[in-house]
């Protein structure tokens, strides 16, 4: 269950920045995570509906993209998605690849109401 | 209102983790983190690669556990300085508790640094320490079908220990098997039979991580001995 302390990383990060932008609210954070890390989706939002009241991303939405694993291989340059197991090149069937994607653990975006626009963020 | 962020979620400790690799870098320390479930034998598998390398090269231990430090003073007991990190309750070391450690030890005086993780093969995956390599210990009681249970753990690791293969005739471990789902998950990763409180395949993985310190050491242009 680390999902709390990755959880507090993207409220840390998220407050941070809708602070210095004077938000008075964050409506939704977007949230990229690989699918070769050991992040769970439904602690991610226990631990985000546990650790966000009382922030200014209390209410909010958050949206976690799915990233697949995703490799080059070394032989032949050949790039192919993959999941955990026999990461193996489709072309030249070689074990020798370089992983591209698929370890991300990344705060893409947050969307946040301003003070002179609160009233139109909340009736969109 | 859209604002992109585009970071890192762990950042904070990504940051860590890089300062404390260049401070190791900097004086030509290996550092281990070690992986393994609780009583898997780290602690053991450390005092036995203790006793092997410590002619050649000076040694030092973190200890990361949940509470307690009867592990660090065990390693004490063996002349190593050790320190203990209690996370409290924490399923993980991250790497500014590392810091903090490293603090406390003449990092100029140290060839190989081990970290012991807390026991657990999930949450330590995700976390930059700073070291050189993550190191998985398999014990054989707890089956050949751990890595497809624990993938992520074992396509990490850059060496993965077998240990109590003392005990492979009470046990119905199918060591083929084992091997087979270990390349499909890490195809270039070696596998080293141990038994660490009986002494048996420590010289194996010793000098694998014998060759792992020489060549940290010529990268920082160190002498070997």
């Amino acid at each position: 269950m680390h999902e709390m302390g990755i959880v507090s990383g993207i409220l840390t990060a998220s407050v941070e920045t809708a602070a210095r932008e004077n938000a008075t609210r964050i409506n939704e954070i977007r949230i990229r995570v690989g699918e070769l890390t050991e992040i769970v989706d439904d602690a991610l939002h226990f631990a985000f509906e546990a650790l966000s009241p009382g922030t200014l991303a209390e209410g909010a939405t958050l949206v976690v993209e799915r990233v697949p694993g995703r490799s080059r291989c070394v032989e032949c340059g050949t790039t192919f998605n993959h999941g955990r197991f026999d990461v193996e090149c489709p072309s030249c069937k070689n074990y020798f690849c370089e992983l591209v994607e698929g370890r991300e653990l990344e705060i893409e975006s947050i969307d946040i109401d301003l003070p002179d626009e609160t009233e139109a963020g909340e009736t969109s | 209102m859209k604002v992109d962020l585009s970071k890192p979620i762990l950042d904070r400790n990504e940051r860590f983790a890089a300062e404390n690799r260049a401070l190791f870098d900097e004086h030509g320390v290996f550092v281990l983190d070690l992986l393994a479930s609780p009583g898997a034998g780290k602690t053991s598998t450390i005092l036995a690669t203790i006793a092997v390398l410590r002619d050649r090269y000076r040694i030092a231990v973190i200890e990361g556990d949940i509470a307690s430090d009867v592990d660090a003073q065990k390693i004490k007991e063996h002349g190593v300085p050790a320190v203990q990190i209690n996370t409290g309750g924490a399923c993980h070391l991250e790497s500014d508790m590392i810091r903090r450690a490293v603090d406390t030890l003449e990092i100029a005086e140290i060839d190989l640094l081990i970290i012991e993780n807390v026991g657990n093969l999930v949450c330590p995956t995700d976390f930059d320490l700073g070291e050189h390599a993550k190191v998985m210990i398999l014990s054989v009681p707890e089956g050949h079908d751990k890595p497809y249970k624990y993938p992520n753990i074992f396509a990490r690791a850059e060496a993965v220990i077998l240990n109590k293969y003392d005990t492979m005739p009470v046990f119905d471990f199918d060591e083929d098997e084992f091997r087979e789902v270990v390349r499909r998950l890490n195809a270039t990763v070696p596998v080293f039979p141990m038994a660490a409180t009986k002494d048996q395949g420590v010289a194996e993985w010793a000098e694998w991580l014998a060759a792992r310190i020489e060549s940290q050491r010529a990268r920082a242009d160190i002498p070997t001995d």
